[in-house]
């Protein structure tokens, strides 16, 4: 079992975490790593303390679910940048730390003063990561964005809904995976000009837009090359897919919901034989039985043909559970996963031998709540959970205490409004 | 050519296929790390033979979606069903500092280079290895792709109508979340190497990166025990939030009003009297209370315009609003060209091709994308500069069947 203080890959940096809900993720990521992530907010808390759900279903600045899993392993503060005092405050603890992350609008930074290279003659060593909407560059820079409009424009929303019909958010507006796809991205262009940093002495900018991560998260490198080299758009097409010349069904009802599964011929057909293998052996191939998978070629397919073929397939699902099904997947090697909800994640055994949910202590609750872990494992250092997000100015006389401030100071600062 | 970039030095080796790996290890290369593709004639890449082909002419060097997956990389065809290929394997895993790799764990202890014999071999080595549902346990060996794995998390079950089967868009998106993680546990781990010395394994999966991205939903269970389900487009903070049919052929754009004073602003832009004086809208309580109404009626004004037309008024008047943008219009907006998100590099084979950068840019040591290896381009290059052979041994290992 290891110390804590060998359990951390990145206990060496400190970062100044800045965002709003744009942006949470990224220090998340690095503070399960070790990071001092230090979570600064406007004296009052952060609005985004008002995004539902919340525990036990009361809307309080303390209890926002969004904020509970997204601000857990930092410490925070309450610090107003825009007063003179809370300027200089700021400044202070950018000498301290070696990277800033902030999901301001365009500009802001700048209003204050804190021009980079205002913050990169405080600390030429300091990467400084902004997130926002659109870049820094371009016609649309200075759009707002909001989850449901990173969705539509990164390419997603097209092609999710029924053909000709209306198109639909991915997971939901309350999942915001625009948002965590940005923070993701954040972390990863961090690491990268730490690294540089750690080569050459010296920090840069990182730039990240969300509508760019969310059009990855999109394919949409994949659906402009379909315009460009094949002159084809990807179009929604319901619970199916295209594939070569016919339309199959991605969905399947079963017992007691959905499974996903496909057709599947040539270089992947050995994984729906497996399948067709095992309704034969239940009397339900019908004549599916005895066809050669591997040697069909996807552009021979015809749709009258594979629409049978999927009769054929609805009627042996509906007779079992998804569990049953997606057993069976595993024990004969067909491919075929359950549609399953977040919930279904705590029965899931494959989670629970990875030790993926752990207990996290909420001492201002009373108890101890159930969180995802760790998001990988490592020989050396897993990410995890370090502590539950902070309340509002918790660590406020530990991290300003630091800075050699006082009790009687602090408290001057607090009542002027700068903490 | 000595550029400055961000990542100069590192050396990394990758054997994976399509999605996983291959992302993981483009953001380093695309970041100027070495990254050395290990390919073979005989199984190369399956994203190879997968569409869009340049000009719709397949070929093992005319893949977008490989092309899109492998920029800045070299390619090495290794036949490692013959003894002298895993030597060659083997010499590589020591000249490296990552190794990734997103074969069944079978195949790493056939081709020896389990984490044990590579760390004998290069102590300081980070392997990294990528699955779907982890190295071990009882799923560990089940068979799929991203594209069909996200179903479990939860994903499906919060898009679209709650009770009917879910829509299925274009994507793979568990694919889409861990290779970020990846990079991150990479890095990290070079920075534990600079101070400790040791190298380590890593072994990250789907399943766990991406339920990171549901956590507030498992936590509205394991706290409050609600099963969250599908909601269409409604947002608990927002109305309007919703997409509406513009003037075209299956043309919408994305609307989302959040505030009193961007609701006043949206009023006036579209001008309808029934808005503006309809206490049925006059509140945020009263607008979700009547939204199914309100869509329509602004849908009967967004019918009338072209969704670019209505994001530039809207947006001027400082309301969120998107086009819903396919892959045409993906193409040709203006800004993901301007901001170079989309730089088009000429390919030997399939000319000039539209390549994507990762979705954030660094001021001092910018992505240098170059196109992507065709099969086994960087062979002879490996072979004779990184690996040090002369050109006899080099010639032996072609007619022996080794490099191919």
């Amino acid at each position: 079992m290891k110390k804590d203080s060998e359990d951390r890959l990145l206990s060496s940096y400190r970062i100044l975490d800045l965002t709003d809900e744009k942006g949470f993720l990224a220090g998340k990521i690095l503070g399960d790593l070790g990071a001092d992530v230090i979570k600064i907010e406007q004296p009052g808390g952060d609005p985004a303390r008002n995004i539902s759900p919340f525990y036990q279903d009361v809307p309080h600045p303390e209890k926002s679910l969004f904020w509970f899993a997204y601000n857990a392993s930092k410490r925070g503060i309450t610090l107003n940048i825009e007063t003179r005092d809370g300027l200089d405050i700021f400044k202070r603890l950018l000498k301290t730390s070696d990277a800033v992350i902030e999901s301001f609008p365009i500009g802001y930074m700048d209003q204050l003063g804190l021009t980079w290279s205002e913050v990169n003659q405080i600390n030429s060593k300091i990467v400084l990561t902004s997130i926002t909407p659109f870049g820094q560059v371009g016609p649309y820079k200075a759009f707002r964005i909001s989850d449901l409009t990173a969705q539509a424009m990164g390419g997603l929303m097209y092609t999710c809904g029924d053909p000709q019909g209306t198109c639909f958010l991915f997971s939901g507006a309350e999942s915001r995976q625009s948002y965590l796809q940005a923070g993701a991205q954040a972390a990863v262009g961090t690491m990268i000009a730490l690294e540089y940093r750690e080569r050459t002495q010296r920090g840069q900018q990182v730039h990240i837009s969300i509508e760019e991560s969310m059009a990855w998260a999109s394919l949409a490198p994949l659906i402009v090359l379909h315009w460009e080299e094949e002159n084809d758009i990807i179009e929604r097409r319901g619970s199916k897919v295209m594939r070569g010349n016919v339309v199959l069904r991605s969905i399947y009802h079963c017992k007691d919901g959905y499974v996903t599964t496909e057709i599947l011929v040539g270089a992947r057909g050995h994984l729906f034989a497996q399948l067709v293998e095992w309704m034969a052996s239940e009397g339900m191939a019908e004549d599916l039985q005895n066809i050669d998978w591997p040697s069909i070629d996807m552009y021979a397919l015809d749709q009258e043909q594979v629409n049978h073929w999927e009769e054929v397939l609805s009627r042996f699902f509906i007779n079992y559970t998804r569990t049953e099904l997606t057993e069976k997947a595993v024990e004969r090697g067909f491919m075929l996963f359950p549609v399953n909800e977040p919930k279904d994640l705590l029965d899931n055994i494959q989670a629970k031998y990875r030790g993926l949910f752990v207990e996290v202590e909420h001492s201002e609750l009373g108890c101890r709540l159930i969180y995802p872990g760790a998001a990988y494992l490592s020989t050396e250092c897993s990410p995890r959970i370090r502590c539950r997000a902070p309340l509002i100015g918790e660590h406020n006389d530990q991290i300003y205490g630091e800075l050699g401030l006082n009790k009687e100071k602090i408290t001057i600062l607090r009542q002027a409004g700068v903490i | 050519m000595q550029e400055n970039t961000a990542l100069k030095g590192m050396k990394v080796i990758e054997l994976a296929w399509v999605f996983m790996g291959p992302l993981i290890t483009k953001i380093l290369g695309d970041f100027g790390a070495e990254v050395i593709k290990i390919e073979s004639q005989s199984r190369p890449d399956v994203m190879r033979s997968t569409p869009p082909f340049a000009d719709r002419k397949p070929g093992m060097n005319r893949s977008g979606g490989f092309s899109f997956l492998n920029s800045s990389k070299y390619s090495l065809t290794l036949n490692l069903d013959k003894s002298e290929g895993i030597k060659i394997l083997r010499k590589l895993v020591g000249w490296a500092d990552i190794l990734v790799e997103g074969f069944t764990p079978g195949m790493a202890k056939k081709w020896g280079i389990t984490y044990k014999e590579v760390n004998e071999l290069n102590p300081g080595l980070i392997m990294v290895s990528t699955s779907m549902q982890g190295q071990s346990g009882p799923y560990s060996k089940q068979k799929g792709f991203g594209s069909f794995f996200q179903a479990l998390p939860g994903f499906y079950k919060l898009t679209g109508h709650p009770n009917q089967a879910p829509p299925v868009p274009l994507t793979a998106y568990t694919d889409f979340i861990a290779p970020w993680y990846g990079v991150v546990a990479i890095l990290g781990a070079i920075h534990y190497r600079r101070l400790t010395g040791k190298g380590q394994y890593i072994d990250i999966s789907q399943l766990e990166t991406s339920v990171q991205f549901l956590s507030p939903s498992v936590l509205d269970y394991t706290c409050n025990k609600h099963a969250q389900s599908a909601n269409e487009n409604r947002s608990a903070h927002s109305v309007p939030h919703n997409v509406y049919r513009c003037k075209g052929d299956d043309r919408w754009c994305a609307i989302a009003v959040s505030s009193d004073s961007d609701w006043q602003a949206l009023v006036s832009a579209i001008g309808n009297p029934i808005l503006r004086e309809n206490q049925k809208f006059g509140t945020f309580r009263e607008r979700k209370k009547n939204e199914i109404e309100l869509d329509k009626l602004i849908e009967e004004w967004t019918i009338q315009h072209s969704p670019e037309e209505i994001m530039r008024l809207l947006q001027a008047a400082g309301i969120t609003c998107g086009v819903v943008q396919n892959g045409k219009d993906l193409s040709e907006d203006p800004h993901l060209r301007e901001s170079g998100f989309f730089q088009a590099l000429s390919h030997p084979e399939m000319g000039p091709t539209t390549y994507t950068r990762s979705p954030f840019t660094l001021s001092e040591t910018p992505c240098q994308m170059k196109p992507a290896p065709c099969l086994g381009e960087h062979t002879e290059y490996i072979c004779t500069k990184i690996l040090g052979m002369s050109e006899e041994e080099f010639v032996e290992l072609i007619n022996t069947g080794v490099l191919e």
